[in-house]
């Protein structure tokens, strides 16, 4: 198998970011994003891992329901609060699978006023599905549990596996989304209608409420103002929590790791991310792009080779057997010649920050040992 | 079975799997067979992508108008569908874009509230109104499924369905608008859906996955939870992506150049003989893969074969169609569909 080699190997002239083996040894976050089904929450935990290695103390979070993390790391379940996984490296290897709801609880306790207050919104309906509805919710909520976790301290290092996000601006614009939601106007003037300049917005509002009373019956409505009204004097806090999470962004040593497979609509995405994070003043610290085909053959091989046999399956041509494997041959060139230029767009589009190509392996990661097979292929190795 | 009874067991089939996995991509060959095979079918993208009009040679875009991507017998694709709610010409395939926004201008349209649709929209109300009706996107979406299927404008209805994780909120949302809502259109909306969902004549859920341990994994769960939580029935699960088995491709390369009796720089035979083995192994784990998934997961399997682009155009479409054809006519009509 092809040996993966960065296409910008540790730049030394400054001008460039100083790639994955600088990322994992320095930086306190490290924010993984990519769509779906492109290996994000292996690639997560072999930075985690990579990190234990260098003696680091690292925290992994996932969202990922499916438990491939737990099972990547060799454990049937994970919980919302760091679970300890041990093994043979000088660091500490820590992974916990978000929550979202428990996690949403333990914030209303928090900024509630009271035990009343907090149970008002725990039972409320509205409440008991947000987490499930109100899109961003998921993301909100990992950005939480980061802060929580930088906050109480403890980790050199938390590697941030983000939701698969359709959209990519809702893992950054999480936490000002559900704030927008609260303060949402027309609730707020449905609650407080003599407040001073909000009459015409109470006559407004009331408008509309009647039109979502009609559509989607008056229990609703009931349910939601009783939602606003439990949250009421919350927002703030939120606010400010939002506030201090992009702080914990933007600051330099966060790290942001797109993480692709070759397919055109997940380097679409890639590539949209990397715009994203420069509109908001970020930017992507490295590329990983995961399951690229192996290439067997240079194109001059691949010519000789169909000079030397002759067109295949006619007249003169190569015996079928032959064929097969020169076909063989070929289809894997093919495929890799097209992920190549599939993913040229985002080596541009992410540019100074290395990408790195971590090849279609021939085993599923399902265990510390494939992990650590995966760290290896993306790392400069760790001295033992 | 016949590609026939085989696309007739439910109009409504929704395409649902993990990213990645070629559901689009599997939606598409599945219009291709139907149509193929004398039927009328409309295609229904929820995320507005557009791999389904390339898969057909279109141009992309769909809209809420949608466009014909194939015709039998007719040389172009065009853009216009004409009237959205006139049935479609057997042999014919319509794809168009479904997203709530247009699904709830279009709801308050019937139900007589035009005038507020477009503040709705403008003022940003609906995000709000979606985030407190939990489940109110999807049930706009899939109700105007169940209207196109009560419409009967199409022998066949086929859904690309959001993601697996997101597949099951999708799915989900009528029975939890059920418990959230009292009352109301929107409630009586959630109880068609709820109806729609668990009647398999009516609508069922195919499944597609990879050969691969965690893809594997993923759609067995989702299998379970589909039946469990939404009530609703599978049909044959979709294999993407299967190496078929060669032959040839178990004898050593240097065996095969020997027996030909041609003379080979060995740096190209070793080349030959990594990428052999390379895809033989491949193919084991695939086989392993394959039948775990048959042990874990009694529905019937149809296996689509992996190719070497990713880059799925019209003579693609019908290299996989003619597969998933064949696998289908391989099944008995007594193979299991899960109630």
């Amino acid at each position: 198998m092809t040996t993966p080699t960065p296409d910008a190997g540790p730049a030394s002239d400054g001008t460039a970011p100083d790639g994955i083996d600088e990322v994992v040894r320095d930086r306190s976050i490290i924010v993984c994003c990519g769509s779906g089904g492109v290996g994000k929450t292996t690639t997560s935990a072999a930075i985690a891992l990579q990190a234990a290695r260098l003696g680091r103390t690292a925290c992994v979070v996932t969202i990922d329901p499916a438990r491939r993390l737990a099972n990547s790391l060799g454990v049937d379940e994970l919980s919302n609060s760091p679970t300890r996984i041990e093994g043979d490296w000088p660091g500490e290897l820590h992974a916990l699978m978000l929550d979202p709801k428990g996690t949403f609880d333990d914030l209303i306790t928090r900024y509630s006023d009271s035990e009343a207050q907090a149970e008002d919104i725990r039972v409320n309906r509205i409440y008991r599905n947000l987490t499930g509805t109100l899109s961003g919710t998921q993301e909100y909520m990992a950005m939480e549990k980061l802060h929580e976790l930088v906050e109480e301290g403890g980790f050199d290092v938390i590697v941030v596996d983000t939701p698969p996000s359709r959209n990519a601006l809702d893992f950054l614009d999480a936490p000002r989304r559900l704030t927008h939601f609260l303060e949402n106007r027309v609730f707020q003037a449905l609650m407080a209608p003599t407040r001073v300049g909000l009459r015409f917005m109470g006559v407004a509002a009331q408008a509309l409420l009647r039109t979502i009373s009609k559509v989607a019956g008056a229990d609703i409505v009931h349910d939601a103002v009783a939602f606003f009204q439990a949250f009421e004097g919350m927002e703030e806090g939120f606010r400010l929590r939002a506030a201090r999470v992009r702080e914990l962004l933007v600051q330099p040593t966060t790290a942001f790791v797109l993480v692709a497979s070759p397919r055109p609509d997940s380097v679409d995405e890639a590539i949209h991310f990397a715009a994203k994070l420069a509109e908001s003043d970020m930017s992507a610290t490295a590329l990983i792009v995961n399951r690229v085909q192996p290439r067997f053959a240079t194109d001059d091989q691949l010519a000789t080779l169909t000079s030397t046999l002759g067109p295949g399956r006619v007249g003169d041509g190569p015996p079928a057997a032959l064929a097969d494997l020169v076909d063989n041959l070929a289809g894997y060139t093919l495929a890799s010649d097209r992920e190549e230029a599939a993913f040229a767009a985002a080596v541009a589009e992410v540019a100074p920050a290395p990408v790195y190509r971590i090849p279609l392996l021939n085993t599923d990661v399902h265990d510390l040992g494939s992990l650590a097979d995966v760290a290896d292929l993306l790392f400069t190795p760790a001295p033992r | 079975m016949d590609i026939r009874s085989f696309c007739s067991q439910s109009r409504v089939v929704i395409v649902a799997g993990k990213g990645g996995v070629g559901k689009t991509t599997m939606v598409a060959a599945l219009a291709h067979l139907a149509a193929g095979a004398g039927m009328s079918v409309l295609v229904i993208e929820l995320e507005g992508r557009s791999g389904v009009s390339h898969a057909f040679g279109g141009s992309g875009d769909l809209g809420y108008a949608g466009a014909v991507l194939h015709a039998a017998g007719a040389t172009e694709v065009g853009d216009d569908t004409g009237d959205l709610g006139a049935p479609i010409p057997a042999g014919v395939v319509h794809a168009r874009t479904i997203t709530p926004d247009d699904a709830l201008l279009e709801y308050l349209d019937d139900h007589g509230m035009r005038r507020f649709s477009k503040r709705l929209l403008s003022s940003g109300i609906i995000d709000i109104v979606a985030g407190a009706i939990p489940g109110i996107r999807d049930i706009l979406v899939l109700g105007k499924v169940k209207q196109i299927e009560q419409q009967g404008i199409a022998d066949l209805v086929l859904v690309d369905a959001p993601a697996t994780g997101h597949t099951m909120t999708f799915l989900s949302s009528a029975s939890g608008l059920l418990d959230a809502a009292r009352g109301g259109p929107i409630r009586a909306q959630a109880a068609d859906v709820v109806a729609l969902l668990s009647d398999p004549k009516r609508c069922q859920v195919a499944l597609v996955t990879l050969p691969e341990e965690m893809p594997v994994n993923e759609v067995v769960e989702a299998a379970y939870q589909l039946e469990d939580s939404v009530g609703i029935a599978l049909g044959p699960v979709i294999v993407n992506a299967c190496y078929p088995a060669v032959d040839s491709l178990t004898t050593p390369a240097g065996d095969t150049v020997a027996a030909a009796g041609v003379d080979l720089d060995p740096a190209l035979v070793d080349s030959l003989e990594q990428a052999r083995r390379f895809r033989q192994r491949r193919h084991e784990l695939q086989e392993g893969q394959v039948g775990r998934l048959a042990s874990e997961l009694p529905l019937a399997q149809l296996r689509v074969p992996y190719l070497f682009t990713d880059a799925i155009g019209p003579a693609e479409l019908d290299t996989l169609s003619q597969a998933l054809a064949a696998g289908i006519e391989a099944l008995h009509e007594t193979d299991p569909v899960a109630r």
